[in-house]
């Protein structure tokens, strides 16, 4: 997908006939445009295309972070390797036998579908709360844009805090509310991590999802609500016949934008829920490989099939939902 | 001051022909006026002309030489857009004056052509301003300004008037004219929507259909002598009226064609009907009168007319003023 | 007013209050700990029982932390303005000129952006060895081009893609080149949207991570965000709360600032890009 290749490069149509003199408005034009892109896509080979060859070639080799150069091509190895020991047992090694990264996957695909359902369904509530006309709107709004503001590292801390399984504040007012009957270590705890990592990122990423729908509910004719009131139709039916229809493509893209960050999640996790195995994610337990435990070509491998699966499903999601997302046809 | 000449222009988007095939002169310092339906090609055309769009096929040529791939700027062409397209951060001053920059010229000769320009259309006490502290006809005329200051051979105006209100829209019109006569010999190419327009300002009058050219010539020759059903409806209002049918086959056509000022009434008249439709205009009264073809035929008498609805009139058609189509829609000469 | 709609109203506002609440609380609580000292640490307070600059001394006397604040400065703002200074012509060129392979082009920028970082790790690190930059800011700022060129590109196409055509070909009927089009006539109207998506991509590289984490191995060289998540006390029990809230509202203050200042303009910019900030 990020590869930049000259195929994609602006292609100076061929005039219509062989042109004398000078040269035309729109070639002029176009050999304008293919300058002005040229540096943005030198600068993006360099910091995308090019280190995205090297890391799927380095899935091939038994690189280590301290041998980069040495390293041997070792075919797929990394991900599946046979071996038929003498014994006459075949031993299977290699990513995709491996429980962690398989239960790594589980939990990026637990955390994505689980965090995207809520962002979307409370998104939404936040949006149509925003377009309805009400007093202090401005306030509230510029009130929901905080958590999207504040890095999510700080988050990850500050929820750390609030989710302390001695002092938080979290498990002081359920205490206090009679919801639990002893404190939670939410983020230690096998059981509440997850949770705690998903309560964060909607707490942060909802801010976001509102206002990409309140964007596209601010496109809905208001005639159209007017109409439907005048007509005595039931609020909750207008929602599902006229309203949610016509966002609709603002709700996929919003979607597929949360979905794509959600499947790399990273630093929310690395902060909030350290070395905890319910939620290491893909791009932890990459990390962790090729850096931390120096099994620099085993972790490049991985981070290959993460890319493969994102390649995917994004694949998927336009075929199938002929989601216009370059904005080209629209126009 | 140029003479313009279009061969066999052709102009597509990728598989859809919008311009199809055009043969066309005009003059040095003509007033030419491009009209037809609404998607006909007429911008199209006249942005073939500007150079903002390359041509598919074909030749074009400004006095002489073949400008096909000559750039906007160096045919010598200015342009008036419906939308004024000012640049909403430069003062008007600037705004005139940009072009000229551009084509370093002396700072002397910029500041005199753009002050001539403004006092010719009375907008030199405007020059400090920027564009949003205008009114709409203000801006069109710092749009024609820019034009002027920039001194084309050609003037091009894509409906230039159609922004502006009733009153604004022909006093801007005069000036256009003034213009074109101020400053003998420029040639100017006009597209329009309206009739009056047309009319009035042409030397000649283009119509175009659908890509292709209908017919070409002074508004009085389009006026007494379309070439076509097509052409004979389009100019003029209210619209020619049109009969098929007996009443056509009787005056040896398959369509008829007659100007509603050109129908007497006539209680012995060949065509008899009833009055279904009555409109007073003030200074003209028309009146809609079912004969039995498929839509009234209108009759336009100057001054009052009372005839209540329902009453039964004769019409008597001028015969020198009938126009006799035949089945391909050409006029039959006798 | 009838009962029912007087229930619906209140109903409306309840949840607003629940929304703003739910909104602004961690930070509010962020900022009572900051505040807090000793003991006050280890009861849970609503409200703020004094206001203590201790943790704020305790931070900013910090030197690696101040150090890593001039970083995080440092890389964000150079990053966005290279990545602004090649976005604004090839915006142009991607929203106003018609050439072969446009859309395409479009989608993989799309694409780049919505990348998972992770598996450009490997490749970026050997560059970044073999260009001898690892642990200084140039690390940072040559990786973090990969999500803001692309962002900046995309939302600056869609804003180059608004402004009107006619003002563009009476720029060619004057004479004017591409360049002089992007210099002279589109910059002075595009400012906003250069503010807004500066911004937005200010705030993208200011709180970038994983790549801070990676390409930097010392203290001085951290950004913020680094530098806050391995904020550590004395031993790994005593986590230094107040210092880490201290710090967390230093950093995030100026930007909810700046958020509330451009907030119209972000959600347009937001919106229009379409793109996680
Ligand atoms: N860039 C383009 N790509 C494809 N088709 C186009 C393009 N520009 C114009 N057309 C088509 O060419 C035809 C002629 O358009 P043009 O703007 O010249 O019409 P017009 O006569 O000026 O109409 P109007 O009176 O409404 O201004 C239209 O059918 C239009 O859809
Ligand atoms: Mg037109």
């Amino acid at each position: 997908m990020p590869d930049i290749n000259p195929n994609t490069a602006p292609a100076l149509a061929t005039p219509a006939e062989p042109h004398k003199g000078s040269p035309s408005l729109q070639r002029q034009r176009q050999r304008a445009a293919f300058w002005f892109l040229a540096p943005m896509l030198i600068a993006l080979f360099c910091v995308a295309a090019w280190p995205l060859m090297r890391t799927i070639y380095f899935s091939l080799t038994d690189a280590t972070l301290s041998n980069l150069y040495d390293a041997k091509f070792i075919g797929f190895q990394n991900y599946l390797q046979v071996r038929e020991l003498s014994s006459g047992r075949t031993i299977y090694r290699g990513t995709l036998v491996d429980p962690d990264w398989w239960n790594a996957v589980w939990n990026t695909v637990r955390f994505s579908v689980v965090s995207v359902a809520f962002e979307t369904v409370f998104g939404l509530i936040v949006a149509l709360v925003l377009n309805a006309e009400f007093k202090g709107r401005g306030f509230v709004r510029a009130a929901i844009l905080i958590p999207w503001a504040i890095p999510t590292i700080v988050s990850a801390k500050m929820w750390g805090w609030m989710l302390n399984d001695q002092f938080g504040i979290l498990n002081d007012i359920l205490l206090n509310l009679g919801l639990i009957s002893q404190r939670i270590a939410w983020t230690a705890s096998t059981e509440t991590a997850m949770k705690a990592v998903l309560i964060v990122d909607i707490w942060k990423t909802t801010p976001f999802m509102a206002l990409l729908i309140l964007a596209g509910l601010q496109m809905v004719p208001r005639d159209m609500y007017e109409a439907a009131k005048i007509d005595g139709i039931h609020p909750v039916k207008v929602f599902f016949k006229v309203t949610l229809p016509l966002i609709r493509p603002a709700l996929m893209v919003a979607v597929i934008f949360r979905m794509l960050d959600a499947l790399r999640i990273f630093d929310l996790v690395y902060v909030l829920t350290p070395n905890s195995s319910a939620t290491k994610t893909m791009s932890v337990i990459s990390r962790e490989n090729m850096i931390d435990f120096d099994k620099f070509a085993y972790g490049a491998a991985q981070s290959t099939l993460l890319f493969g699966i994102i390649a995917v499903f994004v694949a998927a999601y336009i075929w199938i939902g002929k989601v216009d997302l370059s904005g080209e046809k629209s126009r | 001051m140029a003479k313009i000449e279009l061969n066999n222009v052709t102009k597509s988007y990728g598989a859809v022909d919008v311009i199809k095939g055009i043969d066309l002169t005009i003059e040095k310092g003509e007033f030419m006026v491009f009209v037809g339906p609404s998607g006909c090609g007429k911008s199209t055309l006249l942005r073939l002309i500007s150079g903002l769009e390359e041509i598919t096929t074909g030749d074009m040529m400004f006095d002489g030489q073949r400008v096909n791939n000559v750039v906007p700027s160096e045919r010598g062409i200015a342009m008036v857009f419906q939308s004024y397209a000012l640049y909403p951060h430069m003062k008007v001053y600037d705004n005139m004056a940009f072009g000229m920059k551009l084509a370093k010229s002396d700072k002397g000769e910029i500041d005199r052509r753009v002050r001539n320009a403004a006092k010719m259309l009375q907008i030199d006490h405007l020059l400090d301003r920027l564009p949003r502290q205008l009114s709409g006809g203000q801006r069109q005329r710092v749009a024609i300004g820019r034009a002027i200051v920039r001194d084309p051979r050609v003037f091009l105006f894509d409906e230039p008037l159609s922004n502006l209100d009733a009153a604004l829209r022909v006093q801007t019109r005069l000036e256009i004219a003034k213009l074109h006569h101020d400053m003998n010999d420029v040639t100017m190419i006009y597209v329009t929507h309206d009739q009056v327009e047309a009319m009035t300002l042409a030397d000649r009058i283009a119509v175009l259909r659908d890509g292709k050219l209908m017919q070409v010539g002074t508004p009085a020759e389009l006026y007494d002598n379309p070439n076509s059903i097509f052409v004979a409806g389009f100019i003029g209002s209210p619209k020619m009226n049109f009969i098929t049918g007996e009443k056509a086959q009787a005056e040896g056509a398959t369509t008829l064609g007659i100007r509603a000022e050109h129908i007497d009434l006539d209680e012995g008249g060949p065509w008899q009907g009833e009055v279904v439709h009555a409109e007073d205009l003030g200074s003209d009264h028309y009146l809609f009168v079912d004969i039995g073809t498929d839509e009234p035929v209108i009759v336009r008498r100057s001054g009052k007319l009372n005839v209540p609805l329902g009453t039964r009139v004769g019409l008597r058609p001028r015969p020198q003023d009938l126009h006799r189509f035949g089945p391909d829609e050409k006029p039959i000469r006798r | 007013m009838s009962n029912r709609s007087l229930l619906n109203t209140m109903g409306f506002y309840a949840l607003v209050v629940i929304i703003v609440v739910f909104a602004c609380f961690p930070f509010y609580y962020a900022i009572v700990t900051s505040f807090a000292t000793g003991t006050q640490l280890f009861q849970v307070q609503y409200w703020p029982q004094q206001l203590s600059w201790t943790n704020y001394n305790a931070v900013l006397g910090n030197s690696t932390f101040v150090r890593s604040l001039f970083n995080s400065l440092f890389i964000a703002s150079l990053t966005v303005g290279f990545s602004l200074l090649l976005a604004v012509t090839a915006s142009y060129a991607l929203a106003r000129v018609r050439f072969r392979g446009r859309g395409l082009l479009l989608m993989t920028i799309l694409a780049v952006s919505m990348f998972p970082q992770i598996a450009v790790l490997a490749g970026l690190f050997e560059l970044i060895r073999f260009l001898g930059i690892f642990n200084t800011p140039w690390a940072m700022i040559l990786s973090y081009v990969i999500f803001t060129l692309p962002f900046t590109v995309w939302v600056l196409t869609t804003f180059m893609r608004d402004l009107p055509v006619e003002i563009e070909e009476a720029a060619i009927v004057d004479g004017a080149t591409p360049w002089v089009i992007i210099s002279q006539v589109f910059l002075p109207l595009l400012w906003p949207a250069l503010v807004t998506t500066g911004l937005l991509a200010f705030i993208g590289a200011w709180n970038e991570f994983l790549f801070a984490l990676t390409f930097t191995s010392s203290e001085t060289q951290r950004t913020v965000p680094v530098a806050i998540a391995l904020l550590s006390g004395a031993s790994q029990q005593e986590i230094p709360w107040g210092p880490i809230m201290a710090a967390s509202v230093i950093v995030t203050v100026p930007l909810i600032v700046l958020v509330l200042i451009f907030q119209r303009k972000i959600v347009a910019g937001l919106t229009a890009g379409g793109v996680k900030g």
